[in-house]
């Protein structure tokens, strides 16, 4: 017992382990948000393409991917709940609305391209594409106005802030798509993308820029924060990053336009992280220290986190290099 | 407007009664398809490719609508159950977050090779997909059911003040997880899968197989669905006598740790010995049909039977009633059917492999048409055993969330208005039809066509021109 007398009383190595957790959870959400991000991207980029075999190559893409994707929004619920329970139950409770209008939207992306490749009449192939393209816009703006609001403290639910941070979320994820997409496909599809991509990133600089200004507007408590050295740094690589994407892009430098956009979404997420920080909750004024559970628990899911997030980084290697390459049409089953 | 308690409740049962269906199907496919597939990579038949391909478009849409039902259901203990979540959350987002990271992770990631990439993958690193896929959803049972398990039998933990509020801390961990309930609830949990699997293959085969042999109306595929039929008849045969013989000694645990939902599960009011196991009971007068405390009632019962359960063995002992408990009673009326419901099922289907045994002993297995029918008629009632079970377990619970330490009622978010649950609910409502509407649909498609044919496979199997397509960058 002596063992957990240790575990119960102290943090493990004596780390500290509540802003470990803090930090954590918001890389694992910059995790789902770069790699949920192309899914929703093809599945904006899908509307823009009128081809039955450029939507089905568009499908085909991120069919083994999705659904690895979205459970690191299962994961960053579970690592919120277990790490600030307090925090979990206020946030989730008091955007209760937006809560379930994400899981809609979540829940129309992921049985829309189930249910698209079961028949091939026109009808049925055209609503359920639309309804796609619905759930890929609607899920990244929602999360976008969540992580806004969750920044802000906002009690309702539309803010000004939030909108333009949910179509800059919007705008970035479809960077991310077409940086997937030019991995995984060839020929004219391939070159066509890089123009979607460019515009995408110029409606995201410009829609950072917006963000930042209307943050800074509307709320005082956030200004020192926003002018901290981390988010100017943040918003500086940001530009340098957007830069490199450009130029990645031009130059067909496909991976490293990829990397390019990993960079973007987590100096997004380390924007709202960094300026949120030593709070973790502005509405009710809870600061990481107070809302992180106790030393026990917390050991525990120390453990348990450093022994499974490498095996997880293990097993997505295993799946992207499984699949690395151009995904042939009708590759299934 | 529903209450916001009510609602919350209503929502809850209703969002997890849909999400379980899809978890059975995979959870109860995963030993098949492992065992599917290793057949067919150690021996290369034909027939046990197909039938792993047959069986894994199915566990692909499951687990597809299960990711999205599951995901609700996570972020519903924040939404809907916020005070359940603070004063609880030490003990209970611990097992949420692992199962996150120990199983869906495992099951996700390698579920994208075993469903597309059959081509890309040695045969090997195809078969320990398969088995990693599988054992990420049975992982997946084990700390969601440690959570659950947890609120049924409570331990390791303390309760102190924190910030004004009574809330729950971890002292134990090894004790809060391995609480007593939990072997109990993962056993008969997983072989509840697997047999509901076996009986819904079985059916489904049961059906071709009685086209053809039958009403002699030729079918595509004979004997990959007389093989599907043995192959459900013999895991059924395994499975239905253990869940009846794990159930009945699962029973007496419950009587142990929650006498009060025992004595629901009876419909025991007063505290007494020598109770008869009722078959059924019914109320003396319309009046008393909806009202849980009715005591005229007309029954049919074994007479000390439900001791006799109760104690592992003695006619005489005594069961504690539900008029002996502080707390009110749960709804005794939905508990004690349910659980009629269950154990009934649950021999019925003991009678089913029994039968099915024996005619295929006779070598009369594809002849007898009242078994193919019988077989045709259950094919869905594993499903509907496991959702009564469910609701002895969680209905039985009630009035508490967590027993003796948190009622439901005050588990509820506290700023949550009657108009944004009554909103959500009907939401789900109508959502959730449809999407039981969809995944049917889906699902007897992928029935009707069948398994690939002999020569698709070989089509597959012929290696393709423009294979090495070079990575330029
Ligand atoms: C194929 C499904 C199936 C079948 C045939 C049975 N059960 Fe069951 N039962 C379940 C599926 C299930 C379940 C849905 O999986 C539950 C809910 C919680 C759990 O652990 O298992 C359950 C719960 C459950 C409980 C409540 C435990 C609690 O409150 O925590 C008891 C006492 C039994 N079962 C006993 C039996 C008996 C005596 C059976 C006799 C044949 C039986 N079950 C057949
Ligand atoms: C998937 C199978 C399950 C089914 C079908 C099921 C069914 C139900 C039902 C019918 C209720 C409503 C009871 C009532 O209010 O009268 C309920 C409540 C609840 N269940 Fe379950 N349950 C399942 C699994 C679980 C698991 C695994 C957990 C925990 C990890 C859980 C946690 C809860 C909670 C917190 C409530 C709300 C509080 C309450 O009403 O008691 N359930 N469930
Ligand atoms: C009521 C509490 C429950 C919650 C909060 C819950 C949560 C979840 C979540 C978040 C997912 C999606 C994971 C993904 O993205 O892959 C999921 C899927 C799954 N759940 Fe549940 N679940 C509950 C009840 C249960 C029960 C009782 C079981 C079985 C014992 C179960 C077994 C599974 C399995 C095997 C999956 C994988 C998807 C599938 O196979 O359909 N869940 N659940």
């Amino acid at each position: 017992m002596t063992e957990l007398a240790t575990l119960a009383s102290e943090p493990l190595f004596g780390l500290p382990l509540a802003d470990l957790w803090f930090a954590l959870v918001f890389f694992i959400f910059g995790t789902f948000l770069f790699l949920d991000g192309f899914d929703f991207g093809v599945g904006v980029l899908f509307a823009t393409r009128s081809s039955e075999d450029e939507k089905g190559r568009l499908l085909d893409a991120i069919g083994p991917f999705w659904d690895g994707n979205e459970v690191w929004l299962v994961v960053f619920g579970g690592a919120l709940f277990a790490a600030f329970p307090s925090i979990y139950a206020n946030l989730f409770s008091r955007h209760y609305l937006l809560m379930f209008a994400i899981l809609a939207a979540l829940g129309l992306r992921g049985l829309a391209p189930e249910m698209y490749e079961q028949r091939d009449d026109a009808t049925w192939k055209t609503w359920w594409g639309r309804a796609f393209v619905v759930g890929s816009l609607a899920t990244p703006f929602l999360i976008g106005l969540f992580a806004a609001n969750w920044l802000l403290g906002a009690t309702t639910i539309v803010t000004l802030p939030g909108i333009v941070v949910g179509l800059a979320v919007v705008a970035l994820t479809v960077v991310d798509g077409v940086a997937f997409l030019r991995l995984k496909t060839r020929g004219e599809l391939r070159e066509s993308l890089a123009t979607d991509g460019y515009r995408a990133l110029a409606a995201y600089l410009a829609l950072v820029v917006i963000a930042l200004g209307a943050l800074y507007a509307t709320t005082p408590g956030l200004r020192s924060a926003l002018l901290s050295p981390l988010v100017v740094g943040l918003v500086v690589a940001t530009l340098v990053l957007a830069g490199g994407y450009a130029l990645a892009t031009a130059r067909d430098r496909y991976y490293l336009a990829f990397i390019a956009v990993a960079g973007l979404v987590f100096s997004l997420v380390g924007v709202v992280a960094g300026s949120m920080y030593p709070l973790i909750d502005r509405a009710s004024g809870l600061a990481v220290e107070d809302a992180i559970v106790s030393t026990l628990p917390l050991n525990v899911m120390t453990i348990g986190a450093g022994l499974l997030l490498p095996l997880i980084f293990v097993y997505f290697g295993v799946l992207y290099s499984v699949f690395s390459g151009p995904i042939e049409a009708g590759e299934s089953y | 407007m529903v209450d916001p308690v009510i609602a919350s409740r209503l929502q809850f049962a209703l969002t997890t009664i849909v999400h379980i269906i899809f978890p059975v199907v995979s959870m109860g496919l995963a030993p098949f398809l492992v065992y599917f597939t290793w057949k067919e990579v150690r021996t290369g038949k034909a027939i046990y490719e197909q039938l792993r391909r047959f069986w894994t478009k199915i566990f692909a849409v499951s687990f597809a609508v299960g990711t999205v039902t599951g995901l609700v259901l996570e972020f519903e203990f924040g939404t809907n159950f916020a005070a359940f979540s603070t004063i609880a959350g030490e003990l209970f987002g611990g097992p949420l977050a692992l199962e996150g990271m120990m199983a869906f992770m495992l099951e996700a990631t390698f579920l994208g090779i075993f469903v597309f990439g059959r081509e890309r993958v040695s045969n090997l690193v195809y078969f320990v997909s398969s088995v990693a896929v599988g054992l990420g959803t049975w992982l997946s049972a084990t700390w969601i059911l440690i959570a659950n398990s947890w609120m049924q039998t409570p331990r390791g933990f303390e309760m102190v003040m924190e910030n004004g509020q009574s809330v729950v801390n971890l002292v134990d961990p090894i004790a809060a997880y391995l609480n007593p309930r939990f072997p109990w609830m993962f056993v008969h949990m997983q072989n509840a899968a697997v047999e509901s699997v076996a009986l819904l293959m079985a059916g489904i085969a049961a059906y071709y197989v009685f086209r053809h042999h039958v009403w002699e109306n030729p079918i595509q595929h004979p004997d990959f669905w007389e093989k599907t039929l043995k192959v459900a008849l013999v895991v059924l045969l395994i499975t239905a006598p253990i869940q009846a013989i794990q159930g009945d000694a699962y029973g007496r645990h419950v009587a142990d740790t929650q006498p009060q939902k025992f004595a629901a599960m009876e419909a025991v009011w007063e505290t007494e010995s020598y109770v008869p196991e009722y078959l059924i009971a019914v109320p003396t007068d319309l009046d008393s049909l909806f009202d849980p405390r009715a005591k005229e009632l007309f029954g049919i019962g074994i007479p000390g039977m439900a001791s006799w359960l109760a104690s592992g063995g003695d006619a005489e002992a005594t069961i504690r009633g539900l008029e002996s408990f502080q707390t009110e009673a749960p709804p005794v009326a939905i508990v004690f059917w349910a659980f009629r419901i269950m154990v009934a099922l649950g021999f019925w289907f003991i009678l089913l492999a029994l039968w099915g045994a024996y005619r295929w002993w006779r070598g009369e297995l594809l002849e007898d048409d009242l078994l193919h029918k019988a077989l045709m008629g259950s094919s869905l009632l594993g499903f509907l055993a496991v959702e009564v079970g469910w609701i002895v377990t969680e209905v039985g619970r009630q009035p508490w969330v967590i027993q003796g330490v948190l009622k439901t009622t005050d588990g509820v978010s506290p700023g949550l208005t009657g108009a944004e649950a009554t909103f959500t609910l009907a939401g789900f409502a109508g959502g959730y039809a449809l999407l039981l509407l969809l995944y049917t649909y889906v699902v007897v498609r992928l029935i009707r066509s069948g398994p690939p044919s002999r020569d698709e496979l070989a089509a597959v199997e012929s290696p393709t021109t423009e294979e090495a397509v070079s990575v330029d960058d």
